[in-house]
């Protein structure tokens, strides 16, 4: 006898495939946004479930900061290929050459110039929808945002003008030169992400794994020393086995020392944890609604 | 059939863990926020950097003493004001089930966000403060719980440890809710709980103050109450929300590949069973559930599948495939009811788009038949207009026939939404009455 009742992945799974639906159905130029991530390799499954046999009638869409981990591109390159998908890549560096981001004096970080650098991606290719990978359980201001939360002309969200969305009915509609940014994974949470993979056996960037790295402390957090990062004066280095939680650019992701290298071993280190993911990003770490400002200026 | 991705590994083990989705709310003070907190601080669900966060504010504002509510304050603007300004999501899990929370605000003008919170729950928890008892806000969220067909609700007794614990107020204050309850829409399970957000009796823990109460404490109902009977498995509608068609000129099986891809709004479907695609009205035959992860025998409410049917039909996003026992509505004249949730007021004449599953269509509200006035429940005729947060019953027209059920019998096929051209803002959501009579496909009559 079939019990006819999902569990919880699968309910997780069937409400990510309608919004992924929904967007090709209402869109004429959507893109998925893929970075390589946990996340995001969640979001491609999930397209290869709602639309085979067809091609996924999308094209993938990264903003490259110049910063990330090597790992991280070289797997969302194998990635896109493998799935016969069109990546498009945006570097920040030469949106800063053309004058689209502007840094501050001294601003080594590449958060901030990663808005302008997707906004004019947006305006070059005039998507008018981006799929993200953002969960509502990362992060307090999220914790508001909509499956499809609207963005105006210059890419703004306006937190307290959300559109309401009431049963599994989406508002779709824009005017032209604003654009939408759907997001499927919004009810999952980092255990969901992981039991997902984990049941559908999919392939992440190694850096997820335990591995061997250089790393310096700096403000409660071990960042891994590279030439972008490299020791001061005579601070010392340590050779640790760590991996990442959640990856950010290799300048601010804090590494955690672990000797999982499987999935069960993450998720049961998930489990056990007792800081959340996003509390190894230097990045959110700048005030209470540090979160809430990048996205009213157009962060994903 | 042909698979593409069949070298990728598949299946998904089954989980024995089930989603409850509920939501909270009660009138501002009522300590919605501090419910939450507590549910996820004592079940352990916080982790170190929040509490820290907690922390790091509570110096700041609150005398050094932590809020509890500040955990789904989220925006900055709530933590100035002190208010909820908008719906918050959070996320728990027990090893029973996993939680999705909906923080509903109190305010008046926030029905609107209620709504929008309440509209995917299982569950509403409706909050009380012992000491002021049943006041407009509660009659108005019981309300709007039964009328969105919330099939569970729960009536929390807060702030039972300001009244000393008194097992007559709460009786008192569930003999005033139930002097209502007969008065709505079907409401199936109504629980009452005495508790105390503030210190944790009855919320994760049974509380010693209470030896007078044998029911469970919050938790224990939310793991146990029975949720999977909360779709509509009767009635088969399939709303085709993308149709599939590789197109793929070198590869013969999906060169002629014609699938309809979409997420079952009702009932079951099974290959081999025959089907009416409405409102063209043709029959024919399901010939395969197709999915990524391989073919199935059968699919049910809400799962997403690929439906292949036998005959080359001409189907396309908003038609709607049911089964050939139970048909749904098809109608450009529809009663419904709907909660307005713009500034701008409704009224008759106005021209709006209507999304209802995977269709849109231009529709002009033709009449406003009533307004209900939350305070008595009863219906007031013939309104000028309907204001933000107004609940009323209107009729509409379509510009092409929409395919429905009661919003009684499908929550799904039954519901809909209001876009305001131009603004493209979200004005309404409605209701849908059941059909007044059921569509009768052309073949009928030779059957008979």
């Amino acid at each position: 006898m079939h019990s006819y009742h999902l569990d919880h992945l699968q309910f997780l799974e069937t409400e990510a495939i309608h919004v992924m639906r929904e967007v090709a159905a209402e869109f004429e130029r959507p893109a998925i946004l893929f970075s390589g991530g946990k996340d995001s390799i969640c979001l491609l499954r999930l397209a290869e479930k709602a639309f085979r046999p067809s091609d996924i009638p999308m094209p993938l869409l990264n903003v490259d900061t110049g910063h990330h981990f090597p790992e991280l591109n070289e797997f969302r390159d194998r990635r896109a290929r493998q799935l016969g998908g069109k990546l498009i890549v945006r570097k920040v560096e030469e949106a800063i050459a053309s004058g689209i981001a502007v840094p501050n004096p001294g601003e080594v970080s590449r958060n901030r110039l990663q808005i302008p650098t997707l906004l004019a991606a947006v305006e070059e290719f005039r998507f008018d929808c981006l799929i993200g990978g953002a969960r509502r359980d990362e992060e307090k201001a999220r914790a508001k945002e909509r499956f499809f939360s609207f963005r105006d002309a210059f890419g703004q969200w306006d937190p307290k003008n959300q559109r309401p969305e009431i049963w599994n009915l989406y508002n779709a509609r824009i005017n032209p030169g604003e654009h939408m940014r759907a997001f499927p994974l919004s009810n999952w949470t980092e255990m969901d992400v992981w039991e997902y993979i984990k049941a559908e056996q999919l392939d992440v960037p190694s850096i997820y794994f335990s591995h061997q790295r250089r790393c310096v402390r700096r403000q409660g957090q071990w960042l891994p020393v590279t030439d972008l990062l490299p020791p001061k004066g005579n601070e010392p280095v340590q050779d640790l086995v760590v991996r990442v939680r959640t990856i950010g650019d290799i300048i601010s992701t804090g590494m955690i020392e672990s000797p999982a290298n499987n999935y069960d071993d993450i998720i049961a280190e998930i489990a056990a944890a007792r800081v959340t993911e996003r509390g190894s990003r230097a990045d959110d770490k700048a005030s209470e609604a540090a979160m809430e400002d990048r996205k009213k200026a157009g962060y994903f | 059939m042909p698979s593409p991705t069949a070298d990728l590994p598949s299946p998904t083990r089954p989980h024995p863990v089930d989603l409850l989705r509920f939501n909270t709310c009660g009138s501002v003070d009522d300590g919605k926020s501090t419910l939450i907190g507590r549910l996820l601080y004592d079940s352990k669900n916080l982790m170190e950097d929040q509490i820290e966060a907690l922390e790091r504010s509570a110096d700041i504002t609150g005398g050094g003493q932590i809020n509890l509510a500040n955990l789904t304050d989220g925006l900055r603007a709530e933590r100035e004001q002190g208010i909820t300004i908008d719906v918050a999501y959070r996320y728990f899990a027990t090893p029973r089930r996993k939680f999705i929370v909906a923080d509903t605000p109190g305010h008046v003008q926030y029905t609107r966000n209620m709504v929008t919170g309440a509209s995917t729950a299982n569950l509403s928890v409706v909050l009380v403060d012992a000491r002021q008892g049943v006041i407009e806000q509660t009659r108005r969220h019981t309300f709007i719980a039964a009328m969105l067909g919330i099939p569970h609700l729960v009536i929390a007794v807060n702030k039972m440890d300001l009244v000393d614990w008194d097992e007559e107020r709460f009786l008192q204050i569930r003999d005033e809710v139930e002097s209502f309850l007969p008065r709505l829409d079907v409401l199936k399970d109504v629980k009452f709980i005495p508790l105390s957000a503030l210190h944790g009796d009855n919320v994760v823990r049974t509380s010693e103050h209470t030896p007078w109460y044998q029911g469970p404490n919050l938790l224990g109902h939310l793991e146990t109450v029975h949720i999977a009977s909360d779709w509509d498995l009767s009635a088969l509608r399939f709303p085709v929300q993308w149709v599939n068609r590789p197109n793929n000129p070198t590869h013969k099986e999906l060169h002629d590949f014609r699938g309809l891809s979409g997420q079952m709004a009702g009932g079951i479907v099974r290959t081999g069973q025959p089907v009416i695609v409405m409102p063209g009205g043709l029959q024919t035959k399901v010939k395969e559930i197709w999915t990524l992860d391989g073919q199935l025998d059968e699919a049910f409410c809400p799962q997403s599948v690929t439906l292949v049917l036998e005959d080359d039909l001409d189907v396309s996003r908003g038609d709607m495939i049911v089964g050939t026992d139970s048909l749904p509505g098809l109608s450009s004249e529809l009663s419904a009811r709907v909660c307005w949730m713009h500034q701008r007021p409704l009224q008759a004449g106005r021209k709006y788009y209507l999304k209802h599953g995977a269709q849109t269509v231009q529709c002009a509200v033709t009449h406003l038949e009533s307004r209900i006035n939350l305070d008595s429940f009863e219906p007031e005729p013939a309104p000028a207009e309907l204001a933000l947060n107004d609940i009323g019953d209107i009729r509409l027209r379509t510009g092409r026939s929409l395919i429905f059920d009661g919003y009684r019998s499908n929550r799904l096929t039954g519901s809909f939404i209001l876009v305001e051209p131009g603004s493209n803002a979200t004005v309404a959501a409605g209701m849908l009455a059941a059909p007044v009579s059921a569509f009768t496909p052309d073949f009928a009559e030779f059957t008979i």
